[in-house]
């Protein structure tokens, strides 16, 4: 069987996989990160999103070997070391934008992204439409679109608030 | 110093977030036990066939693969229980025909199971199924309500004539008769309830094990209800004693209802820990759970209102048939009778009620609960029919329920449907809701709207359900085959923590955190020195689970009545260590004072005098502080309140978007206020995807054509607005904390106000009344194939 290799939150990891293996199946069954879930079979609803190479990805829809020589960032690696939490993942508490937490590290992966790649700066209409891969049957989103507007100015070291 | 204020009131944020948000929660697909094998379900691809076949060896040869059964394999089980016997008008019990674990000779929906395939891993179990040689030789199916009620349609089952379940009714038929001869109008509403998938974002997932040193056996499950599932399966379905069973539900990622009832896997998965000496998973894959988890509503109704000239509701009368599906789900008797008819009277004085529900057979999925379960079904009835007899008398929306309102002073109000509503007001969650949404400044936004070139309206709800569902000694006459009671263990460390263990289950209500908080505000103690530990039958005492609204209410009842033996039992620790009399002895902020002295313990030191008796009464009281309370609620609770929603539709695409959604509800005594706006928010949320965008659509065969999320549309945070969340309490008044309940009144309250929206924006289309989901595609063909009237 093939093997892959890839840098998993820092480490790397060294597995035999098939070639129809799909990163998630990695990453939840190979290297015990259970963090990152499974909902659909249709890579519709995003629980499953991991950062890959720094872009945020479905990992459903990724195959293990397409990802081989890549960085991967999971929900369990956001946190630093000292347990210092990613300013998302504080947004997504202080704002209560979960509830099941069964959709959120792919919705906190996701959120990182969105932020990331907007420097300068999100509306409350182009948040909810960036989110539109998520899904969330919880909350709403009421308070995910808050936590993601919340975190923006964090992440870029400013202190106005994005959103209006 | 002053500790940051952490009990009722208070908007902590929760204790179990941080797991969450850092991907250490443990969901049952995240388990794994050594020596695991992997479960895949064929099932039935045909809404209804014989199963002339089925030939095994080809999957059996298999790399991997373990064993395959099939029915024959399980003949020594049962089949999975109803939890709820409805009977007819005439007294005869429910048609109750068996729902087997893995099909009998005949599939009856699409995702019936036929065949288990077991393998050493899940693909090498999926590869195997697709070996699986099953002949199945169709037959005519019964694919909706209407299909299955009309004359020489196909039989669903043998044992039920008709397809019919049963054909219940309640409320007083003559009465209704004598009121809508003499009424002044009499208004009509044929309408339905459109039929939703659940979708917890988790799919349902199970674990069995088995220890053959001990024979005991362990179900790890995605349930709301863990001893529920303990006590059906074990009694009812493998005849395991409760001792010799232990039943998990550990992180749960959402149940919405779909997760209450016992489903087949769970009996599967055990069983075959057992037999094969070695756990078993089984995870569903989103296809599966579009076709096995139980669905929800689908209802055909039609409603009429008997009025007087001033549209003073006189009497009413609800026909409705419902969908049981193929098989009968856990509790799916009890939803469109006891949670549905007798919520008719709604928020209203209407005199007269009577109501017949049919439930029927059809070759679709199982319906059952889903979030709200017959009260969303009563309210949107209740308020379309309000709004019909409106517009058919040219009434104000506004007008009409004021003047049908139960007064203020009219509590405890005795409904003509069974229901005795304890408190309330909505006249203040109305009056509320109207100035949030600047209901007055509507006809301004309207015309500013059609400047360019839009349709706006507005909607409003004022509804009121039931939660808490109770006392079991009523619910028992009227069907239930369970208690419906909660439980509470708080156990008092020797240093003063807490730990509670509560019946009741969290799968995303917050209950690490709220139900805490009632042992800050009762106890005195930190919130970081309580745990709540829930959903593990080996842990907690025999509890129903968490549905219908009920952990607080029923279950934060619970707690209160054992914390009230905990602090008398320290009284009376702090009275002989004080040398005083049980009497004076006061607790407040966890202390134990000897009244009007300085004199005090704190709860840490009774605590651990209790565990170290020296000096201690030993003769008259028994050592350590650990008690349990079961509480019975004298009645359901009843929250209430007003929806007004606000849409504005494009008429060249027939998109409807909600520009304003306002929520004031009355849910009793809130504990976090944080955590209930998320609740009725998630609800409204799921209020919104019904009236707008969900439907499980069959075809004429009872093929699923909505079996996945790119056909099932589910809520984007696209389509969706900020939601305005208020509350205007009233106390329930027969339980200690007051609380109502407020996970389900966002589902049951806001359908009827966005549909009122959208038939207000398209009033000059002549357009009375729209079913759900109101999508673009119905809007947009109304106003191309109808001239606009001349607008006002």
């Amino acid at each position: 069987m093939p093997q892959v290799t890839l840098t998993v939150n820092g480490k790397t990891a060294s597995v035999e996989v098939e070639g129809r293996t799909l990163l998630v199946e990695v990453l939840r069954d190979k290297l015990g990160l259970t963090g990152t879930h499974v909902g659909c079979d249709t890579s519709q609803c995003g629980a499953c999103v991991v950062h890959v190479d720094g872009k945020a990805v479905k990992s459903c829809t990724m195959l293990a070997l397409q990802a081989n020589g890549s960085s991967v960032t999971t929900i369990e690696g956001l946190a630093a070391a000292d347990g210092t939490l990613h300013p998302m993942q504080e947004a997504f508490r202080e704002n209560h934008a979960l509830q099941c937490g069964f959709c959120t590290p792919g919705m906190v992966m996701s959120a990182i992204d969105i932020v990331t790649t907007h420097p300068q700066g999100l509306t409350e209409a182009e948040i909810r439409h960036l989110l539109e891969g998520n899904l969330c049957r919880c909350t709403g989103y009421h308070n995910i679109v808050k936590a993601v507007a919340a975190a923006w100015p964090v992440m870029h070291g400013k202190e106005a608030v994005a959103a209006e | 110093m002053n500790a940051p204020f952490e009990g009722i009131g208070a908007s902590v944020r929760r204790k179990e977030d941080l797991r969450f948000i850092s991907g250490r929660g443990h969901y049952v697909d995240d388990m794994n036990r050594p020596g695991q094998l992997h479960a895949v379900i064929k099932r039935s691809d045909r809404p209804h066939a014989k199963i002339n076949s089925i030939d095994t060896s080809a999957a059996l040869a298999a790399p991997g693969v373990v064993a395959v059964y099939t029915s024959t394999d399980l003949a020594a089980i049962g089949g999975l229980p109803c939890g709820w016997q409805i009977h007819s008008k005439d007294g005869s019990p429910m048609a109750e025909p068996k729902h087997p674990v893995l099909a009998e000779g005949k599939v009856r929906h699409v995702g019936d199971p036929i065949a288990v395939v077991i393998a050493a891993t899940k693909q090498q179990a999926k590869d195997a199924a697709e070996l699986l040689h099953i002949e199945l030789e169709d037959l005519p199916s019964a694919a909706s309500i209407l299909d299955a009620i009309a004359s020489g349609a196909a039989q669903v089952h043998d044992n039920a004539p008709g397809n019919i379940c049963y054909d219940w009714h309640i409320g007083d038929k003559a009465g209704m008769e004598a009121a809508f001869a003499q009424a002044h109008r009499v208004i009509t509403l044929d309408l339905t309830n459109n039929r939703l998938v659940p979708n917890a974002m988790e799919p349902r997932a199970a674990l069995g094990d088995y220890d053959s040193s001990t024979g005991d056996y362990t179900l790890y499950t995605t349930s709301q209800n863990p001893h529920v599932i303990r006590l059906l399966m074990g009694a009812f379905v493998l005849g395991l004693p409760e001792h010799k069973l232990r039943v998990v539900a550990p992180d749960v990622g959402g149940g919405f209802g779909s997760k209450i009832y016992h489903y087949a896997e769970e009996a599967i998965v055990t069983w075959a820990a057992g037999k094969l000496g070695r756990p078993v998973k089984w995870t569903a894959d989103r296809s599966e759970s579009f076709m096995s988890d139980a669905h929800g509503r689908d209802h055909v109704s039609t409603a009429k209102m008997a009025v007087d000239k001033d549209g003073k509701f006189l009497a009413m009368h609800v026909d409705t048939l419902c969908n049981m599906g193929a098989y009968l789900s856990t509790f799916a008797p009890a939803v469109p009778t006891y949670l549905y008819a007798t919520l008719l009277a709604g928020t209203y004085t209407t005199p007269v009620i009577y109501a017949e529900v049919k439930a029927v057979f059809t070759n679709t999925v199982p319906v059952d609960a889903y979030r709200g379960a017959g009260r969303p079904e009563a309210t949107f009835l209740i308020e379309r029919l309000v709004d019909a007899v409106a517009y058919d008398l040219g009434m104000d929306r506004v007008a009409i329920r004021l003047k049908n309102f139960i007064p203020r002073d009219a509590f405890p109000y005795q409904t003509p449907v069974a229901l005795q509503y304890d408190s309330g007001d909505y006249f203040a969650t109305l009056d509320a809701a109207l100035k949030h949404a600047d209901w007055a400044g509507f006809p301004a936004r309207r015309a500013a709207a059609a400047a360019k070139g839009k349709l706006r309206g507005i909607g409003i709800s004022t509804y009121l359900e039931a939660c808490g569902i109770a006392p079991s000694k009523v619910v028992g006459s009227l069907g239930a085959r369970a208690g419906l009671y909660e439980v509470a263990n708080i156990r008092v460390h020797p240093t003063g923590s807490v730990t509670v263990f509560t019946g009741t289950h969290s799968h995303g209500q917050g209950h690490e955190t709220t139900l805490a908080q009632l042992v800050v505000e009762q106890l005195g103690i930190p919130i970081a020195n309580v745990d709540v530990v829930h959903g593990d039958t080996a842990k907690i005492p025999f509890g129903m689970g968490t549905y219908g609204s009920r952990s607080l209410a029923v279950g934060g009842s619970a707690m209160v009545k054992a914390m009230d033996k905990i602090v008398l039992k320290g009284r009376k620790i702090a009275a002989h260590l004080l040398e005083t009399d049980v009497d004076d002895i006061e607790f407040k902020d966890g202390k134990f004072t000897v009244a009007g002295t300085d004199r005090s313990k704190s709860f840490g030191e009774i605590a651990l005098t209790a565990y170290v008796p020296h000096n201690y009464p030993i003769e008259e009281l028994e050592p350590g502080l650990d008690e349990t309370a079961f509480y019975d609620p004298k009645n359901f609770t009843f929250p209430g309140g007003c929806h007004v929603c606000e849409v504005e539709i494009d008429p060249a695409t027939g998109i409807p978007t909600i520009v304003n959604f306002v929520a004031v509800d009355d849910v009793g005594r809130v504990v976090n206020p944080m955590i209930v706006e998320g609740q009725v928010q998630g609800g409204i949320a799921q209020g919104i995807g019904q009236a707008l965008y969900e439907s499980a659509i069959y075809d004429a065969q009872g093929q699923l054509l909505s079996g996945s999320f790119m056909d099932y549309t589910m809520p984007r945070a696209d389509n969706l607005p900020n939601i305005t969340v208020a509350t205007e309490n009233t106390m329930c008044t027969h339980n200690p904390l007051g609380s109502k309940g407020c996970g389900e009144v966002g589902a049951i309250g806001s359908p009827p106000a966005v549909i009122g929206a959208i038939v207000d924006a398209l009033k000059d289309y002549g357009v009375r009344h729209m079913n759900m989901p109101a999508s673009p595609e119905k809007i947009w063909s109304i106003i191309q194939s109808r001239p606009a009237m001349a607008a006002e």
